[in-house]
């Protein structure tokens, strides 16, 4: 299991520091682990190197030797850069200066064309635009009955029949468009491999003829390393734009973006964050970035929680984080609140330090005899042991695991995972301030919209 | 029957087209006669990480190896294709197993992220089951996903074999347990479950597919006899996360690569095969119906580490 990064580092500065000042070497030692981060993360090999070349020369060239705390300096080194790389956010479709704006998705086959269509014409409808679909997967069966069915959803109409070849399809979507009023045209395509030179030409032919405004290359966030080939070869061949990141809402790492946007240089435009058509979110770097490192992404929580819970239970889940007094009883409130939210797992393995943090709610999450057990053991307590946890000695442990028919493993168990969350937590408020750009941590930003 | 014949043929067919990206890869490094030095390490395990092995396995491989070296066992570098070649192989020889259909009905539960060919896998497997002399019936479990459905009722059309299925948004238990009814009724050879997409990190949705396995097992004791994970080949890392949470909840039987005609060599399950023992039951090389076949250790290491 990949230990935090950050914690890493530090584990390794801490030994080096030991023996007095920090030189070139240590740096270059620690940067070994944010190569092997990276490429856990699925950033190809050879991005990986040309980066950590970067990140040397900038820590070495930075405060890095000098500062009390180098492996935060690293950290937020490697942060900003990948920022950086990863490229502005809020990148915009321009609008055409002759509506309809057209937008061509192409792809790998299942890497989210269709969903990222259906989710765009969303996307611009609830901007008051009247958008129009083209559906030219002619080779996967009911790919078109697909589209439809989304379209349908949406009250969108869609163009395209069985029978009808993909660029004809396309040419009459344009004419409708624009006989219609109706603008933006997205044009969804059959998912193809980025070798096979016969279906590629069909792009380029769709390309020359119908003139997109935009082409998007849908890109899995879960691609390994041949990210880079796929990005390229389409890039070459037809040519795109933008990025579309899609299945973000998994525990994909997502350094194939870093890839992508390596070799093309086009921005990530989307990202796609669930199979419902509204699950598309403008893309921020700086999420993506401390995602592909491992440290979690606070602001996204904080957001999955204001969307799964109500305003009140967000705010509570909020403050507890933030809150270094965390006794038992909040412990209990906030398993059996999270509990309701579904998927804690995937919650808490978005926050900073969560790696660490993980192994232990999973396993409370995973069974709910556990939480169950929990509740027992939590119940045998007088108020003073819940609100002092540190006060509970051997005997204490027996006592309360008689009265709550469970074993002392358990009572033990219990504490140290409560110990374990009021530790990360004070990590988390020792974090604030010192990574400016994870915008998520200072002030737990406001809700969105 | 043509899932065991010609095995690794039409692999190898794929893999030619996308030589070019080997060319300057694995292949060429291990063949060529360089001292074995730092460099020359590093540029291996990256090679192994470049097939999506991961960093943690491809620093093993290649520490393996430098214990080789170190007894004297292996002097050039030429050697180390072999070396690494051996390696890979003993790592997935076991993993060669093939489908256990020994039942009637036996029943067959396709699974995984989305996207990833699980709709394609059913109709091929049916497809060639079928020509093999075996009665087969399909179900369509995934009711969420639009028109999916549709997508494997087409398939059934052009195959020839029966879909059993109910309308968009109902329950795919219920699905399932028709399928099932149906299926021992008949006493039909095999019955393919198509289950929606997911990813594994959803909870709830995980709980769906274990309540399917659930109803599965209830009605014929003993099923299903295969729950087959369908893994892209050109997932990273996160292949092995999808394989270990899916197994966690519903006890796998085993993978299907599928995708193989990229230019992915599916690498991540090397890692899946030590760490889980799953075999890899099943590999996807096309959208024809033809390309399934069974998993060949020895073509897909050719493609990792080709043989020169
Ligand atoms: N090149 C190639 N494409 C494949 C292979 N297997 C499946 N596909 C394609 O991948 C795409 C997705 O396949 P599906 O079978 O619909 O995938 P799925 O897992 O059922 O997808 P969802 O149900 O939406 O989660 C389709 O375009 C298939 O033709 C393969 O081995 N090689
Ligand atoms: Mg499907």
């Amino acid at each position: 299991m990949l230990d935090n990064l950050s914690t890493r580092l530090q584990t390794i500065f801490d030994r080096l520091g030991g023996r007095g000042r920090l030189t070139e070497e240590n740096v270059q030692e620690a940067l070994r682990e944010v190569r092997v981060a990276l490429l856990e993360a699925d950033v190809n090999f050879k991005v990986v190197r040309t980066f950590v070349e970067r990140v040397l020369a900038r820590a070495v060239g930075q405060d890095v030797l000098k500062s009390l705390t180098p492996a935060q300096q690293v950290v937020k080194v490697v942060h900003d850069e990948l920022v950086e790389l990863l490229g502005g956010s809020g990148h915009r479709l321009a609008p055409a200066p002759h509506p309809p704006t057209v937008i061509m998705l192409i792809g790998l086959q299942g890497s989210g064309k269709t969903t990222t269509a259906a989710k765009l014409a969303r996307h611009y409808t609830t901007q008051g635009q009247h958008p129009i679909l083209a559906a030219a997967d002619t080779y996967r069966p009911a790919a078109q009955d697909q589209l439809q069915t989304l379209g349908a959803e949406l009250g969108v109409p869609v163009v395209g029949a069985p029978g009808e070849a993909p660029l004809a399809i396309c040419r009459r979507a344009r004419e409708e468009a624009a006989a219609r009023g109706l603008t933006p045209l997205i044009l969804d395509t059959a998912g193809r491999l980025h070798i096979d030179e016969p279906m590629l030409e069909e792009l380029r032919a769709i390309r020359r003829e119908v003139a997109p405004h935009h082409v998007l290359l849908v890109v899995d966030a879960m691609t390994g390393q041949d990210a880079v080939n796929v990005a390229e070869r389409f890039n070459r061949a037809v040519g795109i734009d933008a990025v579309v990141l899609t299945k973000l809402d998994g525990d994909a790492r997502g350094g194939a973006a870093l890839s992508v946007r390596s070799v093309t240089g086009r921005p990530i435009a989307f990202v796609g964050t669930g199979e419902k058509t509204d699950a598309l979110e403008p893309f921020h770097p700086d999420r993506l970035a401390s995602r592909i490192l491992g440290m979690g992404d606070v602001l996204s929580l904080v957001e999955r929680a204001q969307a799964s819970v109500d305003q009140e239970q967000a705010e509570a889940l909020v403050r507890k984080l933030r809150e270094d007094a965390f006794t038992l009883e909040d412990f209990r409130a906030q398993l059996r609140q999270v509990r309701q939210m579904g998927p804690l797992d995937q919650l808490l393995g978005m926050l900073p330090f969560g790696r660490a943090l993980r192994g232990a709610p999973q396993e409370l999450t995973a069974e709910s005899a556990d939480l169950d057990r929990f509740d027992a053991i939590i119940a045998s307590m007088t108020p003073g042991e819940r609100r002092h946890p540190d006060t509970i000695n051997g005997s204490r442990r027996q006592r309360i695991a008689r009265g709550s028919g469970t074993s002392v493993q358990d009572v033990n168990r219990l504490l140290k995972q409560h110990a374990q969350l009021r530790k990360m937590m004070k990590q988390l408020k020792g974090m604030e301030g010192k990574l400016p750009r994870m915008k998520g941590l200072p002030g737990f930003p406001t809700p969105r919209g | 029957m043509s899932l065991l014949s010609g095995v690794g043929e039409r692999l190898r067919e794929g893999l030619r087209r996308s030589q070019e990206f080997l060319a300057a890869g694995l292949g060429a490094v291990l063949a060529s006669e360089r001292p074995i030095d730092d460099a020359l390490w590093e540029e291996l395990e990256e090679l192994l990480i470049a097939a999506d092995l991961g960093a943690a396995l491809a620093a093993d491989f290649a520490n393996r190896a430098r214990e080789e070296v170190m007894f004297g066992t292996v002097t050039r570098a030429a050697e180390l294709r072999p070396l690494f070649r051996r390696f890979l192989l003993d790592a997935l020889a076991p993993a060669a197993q093939p489908l256990d259909l020994d039942h009637r009905p036996a029943v067959v539960l396709m699974l995984g992220v989305n996207g990833s060919g699980k709709t394609t896998t059913c109709a091929k497997l049916a497809a060639q089951l079928r020509a093999g002399g075996k009665s087969v019936l399909l179900a369509a479990a995934d009711t969420f996903r639009a028109a999916a459905i549709e997508q494997l009722q087409r398939w059934g059309e052009r195959i020839g074999v029966e879909v059993v299925h109910q309308a968009a948004g109902s329950d795919p238990a219920a699905v399932v347990f028709d399928a099932v009814k149906a299926a021992a009724a008949r006493s039909l050879d095999v019955l393919i479950v198509d289950t929606a997409g997911r990813l594994h990190t959803k909870s709830n949705l995980m709980d769906e597919l274990a309540k399917l396995r659930r109803v599965i097992a209830r009605q014929l004791p003993g099923a299903p006899h295969e729950a087959l994970m369908v893994l892209d080949a050109t997932t990273g890392q996160n292949g092995f996360a999808q394989a270990r949470v899916f197994h966690e909840a519903i006890a796998l039987t085993g993978v299907c690569l599928t995708k193989l005609d990229g230019t992915a060599r599916g690498g991540i399950v090397v890692r899946i095969v030590r760490e889980l023992t799953l075999p890899i039951k099943l590999i996807g090389v096309g959208e024809r119906l033809e390309d399934l076949q069974a998993f060949d250790p020895a073509a897909f290491v050719d493609a990792l580490v080709p043989a020169g």
